[in-house]
């Protein structure tokens, strides 16, 4: 993804501005909890018709339950809506189509083994004399279809076999059906390739021209200064500010979405003793798959790997990738020295190499089971000769991890705290000594004092040699615990930061935004040159980058930016051509 | 652009469609058994032999219509053998022998089974409880109250209806007219009614039809009712044609010999996929199977393996044809090789220095 640039050359988005007119929509301090905690605080916004509105903010800053709200999912526990004058509350998404609300969520709400037409109409069929008809059905599908200029749709096809593209279109269509004067968009492009972002785009001019309004949740910069006319920032439930398009730039509103008050501090390093600290511990080279291309980089024993990006720009992939989930299909791992192909898991564990999952109830645990047979899940599967040893020493790994239980070990991991939870999944991997630990969202959903414990541990292993890559959404848990940072953009690596750089930065290269603050050198030269520079090397071996890349240990920081339409000869997709790692590597 | 949406590559598969694909393997089934009969100097069709087949398909094919639109609200019905005993029993001890009291008889019985049904359906929907252990848990009720109060024969079916079980046009049971009679109303009943349509989305994916407007009880409990009168007009069949009313019929395994058929006329198991159309073509390669065994004399345990053979290699050849639900798109499709630039013909600004480089 290449930068935009402040909205000077972007399409004027719109001519209307925010003070013509009645706001079409208006919410007036819209609160939510759940389970006790707040995450919306008197949240005000407006939508006016024939306008693109975005609404932007980290990971869990309440984008996703402002939307719900409004679609009638969740209800508000303080605050008013206003559609066209009228006050209003929906209890039922139902409700608030038929008001002409519509959501396009992420995931789609529609039937795969259905035809379009019927995926449209589902729930108010039209009908002639008792009997739905369907040839009706279809064609009033495909006048909205014609409408969007898109007759490529036929409403017959099964929604099965629609590209993820066409899926978000029929949710869109669906949305015109019921005579939508209000259309919110949860990272439409999130699922697309870019050239279905253009069709998107046009729609989104249709709908305009329509005189819809647009709520449009994207971190995509670009996208949100080619279309909207004013943009809605929200940082931790709160409301920072709404402004006009035209009156701030990416770099500033990167730093109005960031800089919240550093609320846990991060325990210090520890002197390191392992005999294996500094040694390459985990290197990858080139690695690629259907989700990722060009992930390059290396971890050192004694060094935390922070892992950034926006939520689905591929890090939980990586680790995927890592583990023998859903392979590298191209470049090559390799666990201290040794070139190791992980295929599956059990690979993986064998290669030294363990993930801690994101999804801990689902995937990390088997929740109807004891602390014990937990613990000792993996190294019976794996390694069922010789587990003796590590299986006596389980009880010690789960008391150093300060697990606190009141019925002991033989009680059920269902029962306890979520912290605890994942003080069980972390000693069962432990169990194995892994040299490369990978943690994906680690803390996620456990509290403070579990957190505590579990930087405290990851310090600790990473001082005793370990290599630890950790992913993480929250933005100063990733910066405070890493040694450096890697920050990925839809697949591939965006770039490289030193640990402890600012959050600004890390959200500046994560959303593509340019980023000018302190701390970081300007660009010494055309960036065109630099983005064919690595690619135009005879090996993109790991220092080529040096341009681009500050600490050039990984091979492709800079593929990011190269595969748009950089001119020139020679430019074969920058450094992240897994083909030429391919060829270089034997 | 059109390409972008739209997906290409069809193959034999998607052109035909399952049902499409289920008669070709019921043409092909009834051409390479006419054709092995003929090698061991016989005739597939001859007037009894046909006969045979009809008269088979009859019966199941009244089981394996209900049995679908119960599958396809993403549910199941264990108790249609219980409920069609139950019929017969009914129906017999009603008429008693009386032709007058016909209707009544027919009324009884398929009044009770819509009752069962119903109470089946308002379980599954409002009790939450599991479809295959509430109607797993119908069919012992209604088998305890049968075992207690039927030893034997009970009742006796008039004449006049008798002929409902033996009358035929041709070589073509009035039974089996009526079964197609229903089937091709059950058709009409799932691609023409609302009812019908959200039978689809609620078995397809209830939070998708909830989130509709749909009410998503009123799908399953109509698919359970239906079921459960069709099942017990399998039963009136099975009275007619014993002339009085047997408690044990509910021995045969008719339950799952429907889901059987269901399964192999391309409907899923899991529900919202599938149609009657496909499950009448199931019901007719068993019934060519049985027909075919009988006339080659083929030890009923080898019949047995090859049926049980044949309907799950029907669902694995179907199963091929699942796709993953998950959109997730595929950022880099080339697999091997490094996806080629993709021009974009946006208006592009000028490259930025992205943040973060040193």
């Amino acid at each position: 993804m290449t930068a935009a640039p402040p909205s000077g050359s972007a399409p004027p988005a719109g001519p209307p501005t925010p003070e013509a007119g009645e706001p079409l929509l208006r919410m007036r301090g819209i609160a939510k909890s759940f389970l006790g905690v707040r995450v919306l605080h008197g949240i005000d916004l407006e939508l006016y018709p024939g306008q693109v509105h975005a609404l932007v903010g980290e990971n869990g800053a309440g984008k996703s339950t402002l939307m719900k709200v409004l679609a009638g999912v969740h209800r508000a526990d303080a605050g008013t809506i206003d559609l066209a004058g009228e006050r209003v509350s929906f209890e039922h998404p139902v409700q608030a189509q038929r008001a002409g609300v519509a959501t396009v969520f992420q995931e789609f709400n529609l039937l795969p083994e259905r035809t379009v037409a019927e995926n449209v109409f589902l729930g108010r069929e039209p009908r002639r004399r008792g009997l739905v008809d369907g040839r009706a059905m279809e064609r009033a599908t495909a006048e909205l279809l014609a409408e969007l200029d898109l007759e490529g749709i036929a409403p017959w096809a099964k929604v099965r076999s629609l590209s993820v593209a066409g899926q978000q279109v029929v949710e869109i269509v669906k949305a015109l059906s019921h005579d939508a004067r209000i259309i919110s968009m949860d990272e439409p492009t999130a699922a697309l390739a870019d050239h279905e972002v253009e069709v998107l785009y046009r729609i989104i001019g249709r709908l305009r021209e329509r005189g819809v309004a647009v709520l449009y949740v994207s971190h995509r910069m670009k996208e949100i200064f080619d279309l909207a006319a004013s943009i809605t920032v929200l940082k931790d439930g709160h409301l920072v500010e709404t402004v006009p398009a035209d009156d701030i730039g990416p770099a500033q509103l990167v730093r109005k979405m960031v800089g919240r008050p550093v609320s846990s501090v991060f325990p210090d390093r520890l002197e390191p003793h392992g005999d294996r600290v500094g040694e390459v511990r985990l290197s990858v080279r080139g690695g690629g798959n259907t989700q990722l291309d060009g992930i390059g980089f290396e971890v050192r024993g004694g060094e935390i790997l922070g892992l950034g990006g926006l939520q689905g720009s591929g890090r939980t992939e990586v680790a995927h990738a890592l583990f023998g989930i859903a392979r590298f299909t191209r470049g090559e791992v390799a666990v201290d020295g040794e070139r190791v192909d992980p295929r599956s898991p059990r690979r993986a564990v064998r290669a030294g190499l363990v993930l801690v999952t994101e999804d801990r109830k689902a995937q990390g645990l088997a929740l109807n089971q004891s602390i014990t047979a937990n613990g000792r899940l993996v190294l019976d599967a794996v390694l069922p000769f010789g587990s003796g040893r590590r299986v006596r020493r389980l009880p010690g790994i789960l008391s150093s991890l300060e697990l606190v239980t009141r019925g002991g070990h033989d009680q059920e991991v269902q029962y306890l705290s979520g912290g605890n939870q994942q003080k069980v999944v972390l000693a069962k991997w432990l169990a194995t000594e892994p040299g490369v630990i990978v943690l994906d969202e680690p803390t996620r959903g456990i509290d403070v004092g579990a957190k505590q414990a579990v930087y405290r541990l990851m310090r600790e292993l990473a001082a005793a040699g370990a290599a630890i890559v950790l992913i993480s959404s929250e933005l100063p848990e990733l910066i405070g615990m890493a040694d450096r940072l890697v920050v990925l953009e839809d697949g591939r690596i965006a770039g490289e930061l030193p640990g402890g750089s600012s959050e600004e930065a890390v959200m500046a290269m994560a959303t593509g935004a340019p980023y000018e603050g302190p701390g970081m050198a300007p660009p010494t030269e055309d960036p065109r040159i630099a983005a064919v520079r690595p690619g135009s090397g005879a090996d993109s071996g790991a220092d080529q980058g040096s341009a681009a890349a500050g600490r050039g240990s990984a091979p492709a920081p800079d593929s990011g930016s190269a595969p748009g339409p950089v001119p020139g000869p020679g430019h074969d997709d920058g450094s992240g051509s897994p083909a030429r790692h391919e060829e270089a590597a034997p | 652009m059109t390409r972008v949406i739209t997906s290409t590559s069809r193959g034999l598969w998607s052109r035909l469609g399952t049902t499409g694909l289920v008669y070709l393997a019921l043409v092909v089934l009834l051409a390479a058994s006419a054709v092995y009969v003929a090698t061991r100097g016989g005739n597939l069709f001859t007037t009894a032999n046909t006969v045979d087949l009809f008269t088979r398909s009859s019966l199941l094919g009244f089981l394996a219509i209900g049995q679908t639109l119960v599958i396809l609200c993403r549910s199941l019905d264990l108790s249609v053998g219980y409920v069609a005993a139950l019929s017969t029993v009914v129906a017999a001890t009603t008429m008693a022998g009386d032709p007058s009291r016909i209707l009544l008889g027919v009324g009884a019985a398929l009044g009770l089974a819509a009752l069962i049904g119903l109470a089946n359906g308002l379980v599954v929907t409002r009790l939450r409880v599991n479809p295959f252990i509430t109607t797993l848990g119908m069919g012992l009720i209604i088998k305890g109250y049968l075992d207690t109060n039927f030893q034997g024969p009970a009742g006796a079916i008039p004449a006049a209806f008798q002929t409902f079980g033996y009358t035929r046009i041709g070589v073509l049971p009035v039974s089996t007219l009526v079964m197609l009679v229903l089937a091709a109303a059950a058709v009409v009943f799932l691609h023409r009614t609302r009812t019908g349509y959200h039978m689809y989305a609620v078995g397809g994916d209830a939070e998708v039809a909830r989130l509709s407007g749909v009410r998503a009880g009123v799908p399953t409990v109509t698919a359970h009712v239906l079921c459960s009168v069709m099942a017990g007009v399998a039963g009136l069949l099975l009275a007619a044609r014993f002339g009085t009313g047997s408690a044990t019929v509910y021995g045969n395994g008719y339950e799952l010999e429907a889901i059987a058929a269901v399964v192999l006329g391309g409907t899923y198991l899991l529900g919202g996929r599938g149609g009657v159309a496909g499950t009448i073509a199931g019901v007719f390669i068993l019934a060519t199977l049985d027909t075919v065994f009988n006339v080659l004399a083929v030890d009923p345990f080898v019949k047995d393996v090859m049926r049980g053979v044949i309907v799950i290699a029907a669902v694995a050849v179907y199963a091929r044809g699942q796709h993953s639900r998950a959109a997730v798109r595929v950022r880099f499709p080339s697999g091997g090789a490094p996806p080629p630039p993709v021009p974009d013909p946006r208006p592009q600004p000028e490259p930025e220095p992205l943040g973060g480089r040193r």
